[in-house]
């Protein structure tokens, strides 16, 4: 086993860092989008409600190899040229953003309207009642469960290696194959993938003991 | 305290990696044995491959030139009232399936590479083919020379990839699981040739019209049939029902049958 | 748009529902099996047996936190190692019972642990074993509780069948491309009606998941 990882460490390594690459923009991403998505779905605007749920609902229920495949396949030929590696991080963002936004809405809705009233009667708008009083609340409630759809992240950036997206499960069907240890190769991988994921679901569960004492 | 406990369990995770891959065994069943006994042979077959082995969506069953002779060799091998069954390969499952006992054969337009020869057994060859690349009508790309520093389209785990680096280094190869994915992501302008052999290339050209073979062959690839490696007693019997086949004109009649009058591809050379 | 009427031609529309029923077939056995195995697992990572819930524990961690992928291609490949032949409808159902089963036996545990401990004191102070206090008091309301999120892991398991393509499981997503692979103009209509496909199949189990969740909550 020490040979596939020496033989082809070079291989490895440039997986390991385009799915760490991919992951952090689709985090980011993901993020700025699901706190945007859950901030429609809970403002006093029916408009905004019905888009939000609508986001959430098509990004939630269609698997997101299908949504990477359209932005691989169809996309390209049509709007605009994207790699492997770009349709496979802008599916996942969307893909996550929408169990993001979910998360953030239930961490909003959770916290009392008493305090939203409260803010507004002290002379606050909406907006601002919203930025210094709820979300920061909402935030802190949310972080464990935002923890873990971030290690859902990672895993689900395994589908980069149905479009060549040069990441870690892609290098390991290449490697599999030239060097014919299967196996092997995929032990090797699933190390590689547990030293990101492992680490991150620990803290989260540390964390959430610790929020909810 | 019960932290340290979970980090003592590390090393026990790799110790059980370690275990899991040591015990995987090789299959030493004599396998011709097997299928003379049961009257049946098990071949690992293309799925996505005109011409050699597609599914057919009203029937939901594999047609195609290697379908049509592992029925024959079946046959020829185990006589008539053999059967034979197919189970749907890629490029990078095929050897696996078959060192796993899960097929008994290969049949899947897989080329005898050195490298290949020394995890599996071959027969001889059952078809000369060799790597080609097909490209849009109004490509610039004539032969294997002009992709230096173009993104080269191909399936993963097939000898078209090491092809490609060894006559035009500066290639980019990207590579899908099947040939269906490749085409569509060649038509998503992925990549501005899709590389393999050139058999397969004229079945997909045939379907997609636009696109032309170019460059000719730069690479001889002939097909074997796979069987375990040691399983000389499989490669014997195949062998010789192949030359039985060459022989009473069952395998012209099969060329043919899915090769006559195929745009670029030349019978020539592959009838006997 | 003539395109998408050829397209949807019975013959292709029987193969895809033909898929579509793998889809379903594969995710209702997955379903069954891994909600006993959650179980289970669950139930032994919460009552803390000395060694086995420690060990069970982390193996269900490393479990949980590998790509489906990953396990799709162990089971695949690596089964038939230890003499268990697989084939691509056996090896998806084994991958996807041990990883939601994984992902299960998390929401089970953490569903246990959200009932509060004195229904178990009250219970056995009464009289019961720890085993009749588990079945009569404390799971029913344990469960009661998880109803949202095992459902949600449900409609996930729906959606990671389309992993299993790269094994050639003839699902709904395989059995698109091999359509359009062999005609390439048929490339939107078919990501369009699979879209919808899975769409409404994961919208029905997530809209009860909903409702549940507001009934419960």
């Amino acid at each position: 086993m020490w040979q596939i990882i020496t033989n082809n460490w070079g291989s490895f390594l440039t997986g390991f860092w385009n799915t760490i690459l991919c992951s952090i923009i689709a985090l980011i991403f993901s993020l700025i989008l699901g706190v945007f998505f859950a901030l429609l779905e809970v403002a006093p605007t029916k408009f905004g409600k019905i888009v939000a749920k609508v986001y959430i609902a098509i990004f939630r229920n269609i698997p997101l190899l299908v949504i990477v495949m359209i932005f691989y396949l169809i996309v390209p030929r049509y709007i605009v040229k994207l790699s492997g590696f770009q349709a496979g991080t802008i599916g996942l963002t969307l893909y996550t953003s929408a169990f993001i936004a979910e998360t953030v809405r239930a961490g909003i809705s959770s916290i009392s309207t008493g305090q939203m009233e409260g803010a507004r009667s002290n002379g606050m708008t909406y907006t601002q009642a919203m930025r210094y009083v709820i979300l920061p609340q909402a935030m802190k409630i949310v972080i464990p469960p935002l923890g873990n759809q971030f290690v859902n992240l990672v895993k689900n950036s395994s589908v980069l290696a149905f479009v060549a997206g040069f990441d870690l499960m892609y290098q390991a069907q290449l490697i599999a194959f030239s060097t014919f240890r299967t196996i092997d190769t995929y032990v090797v991988v699933g190390l590689f993938y547990l030293i990101l994921t492992l680490p991150l679901s620990y803290y989260m569960r540390h964390l959430e003991k610790k929020l909810a004492q | 305290m019960k932290k340290a406990k979970r980090f003592l369990l590390i090393p026990l995770l790799f110790f059980l990696c370690f275990a899991l891959t040591a015990c995987g065994k090789r299959n030493n069943q004599n396998v011709y044995q097997k299928v003379k006994e049961s009257k049946h042979i098990i071949w690992g077959v293309r799925a996505d491959t005109r011409l050699f082995g597609l599914t057919n969506v009203k029937t939901g069953k594999i047609e195609g030139f290697e379908i049509d002779l592992a029925h024959a060799l079946t046959k020829q091998m185990l006589g008539k009232d053999a059967t034979a069954s197919f189970v749907t390969t890629t490029a990078n499952t095929r050897i696996p399936l078959l060192k796993n006992g899960n097929i008994d054969a290969v049949l899947a337009t897989m080329t005898i590479t050195p490298e290949r020869a020394k995890q599996v057994d071959f027969s001889k060859p059952y078809f000369p083919a060799g790597s080609s690349l097909l490209v849009p009508d109004n490509s610039k790309i004539k032969n294997v020379k002009d992709l230096n520093g173009e993104t080269v389209l191909a399936v993963k785990g097939t000898t078209a990839v090491n092809d490609v680096h060894k006559f035009e280094p500066k290639a980019r190869v990207l590579q899908y699981d099947d040939y269906g994915q490749a085409m569509s992501a060649l038509k998503a302008n992925q990549g501005v040739a899709l590389t393999t052999d050139n058999g397969l290339l004229a079945g997909i050209a045939q379907e997609n019209p636009g696109y032309k073979l170019v460059g000719g062959v730069y690479n001889n690839a002939p097909y074997g049939i796979a069987v375990n490696k040691g399983q000389k007693d499989m490669v014997d019997h195949i062998n010789k029902a192949l030359d039985q086949l060459k022989k009473n004109g069952t395998y012209d009649r099969l060329i043919k049958k899915w090769f006559a009058g195929i745009p670029g591809f030349s019978l020539k050379g592959v009838l006997k | 748009m003539e395109t998408f009427i050829h397209a949807y031609s019975w013959v292709d529309i029987r193969f895809l529902l033909q898929g579509l029923w793998v889809t379903i077939y594969v995710s209702l056995i997955s379903i069954a099996l891994s909600f006993v195995v959650g179980l289970i697992l669950g139930l032994i990572r919460y009552t803390k047996i000395k060694y086995v819930s420690a060990i069970v524990g982390f193996i269900i961690d490393i479990i949980r936190n590998l790509p489906l992928l990953l396990i799709i291609f162990f089971t695949y490949f690596g089964l038939p190692q230890l003499g268990i032949v697989t084939n691509p409808t056996t090896a998806s159902i084994a991958a996807l019972v041990i990883f939601e089963g994984a992902m299960l036996a998390e929401i089970v545990r953490s569903g246990i642990g959200s009932v509060d401990p004195g229904q178990m004191e009250g219970a056995r102070s009464n009289g019961m074993s720890y085993g009749q206090a588990m079945y009569h008091v404390v799971m029913p309301q344990a469960l009661n509780h998880m109803i949202p999120a095992l459902l949600a892991q449900f409609v996930s398991l729906v959606k990671d069948t389309s992993l299993a393509t790269i094994i050639v499981l003839p699902e709904l997503l395989y059995n698109a491309q091999i359509i359009y692979s062999q005609n390439t103009t048929y490339l939107i209509p078919m990501y369009v009606i699979i879209a919808i496909m899975y769409f409404v199949v994961c919208f029905c189990l997530s809209t009860i998941a909903n409702y549940l969740q507001k009934k419960y909550n």
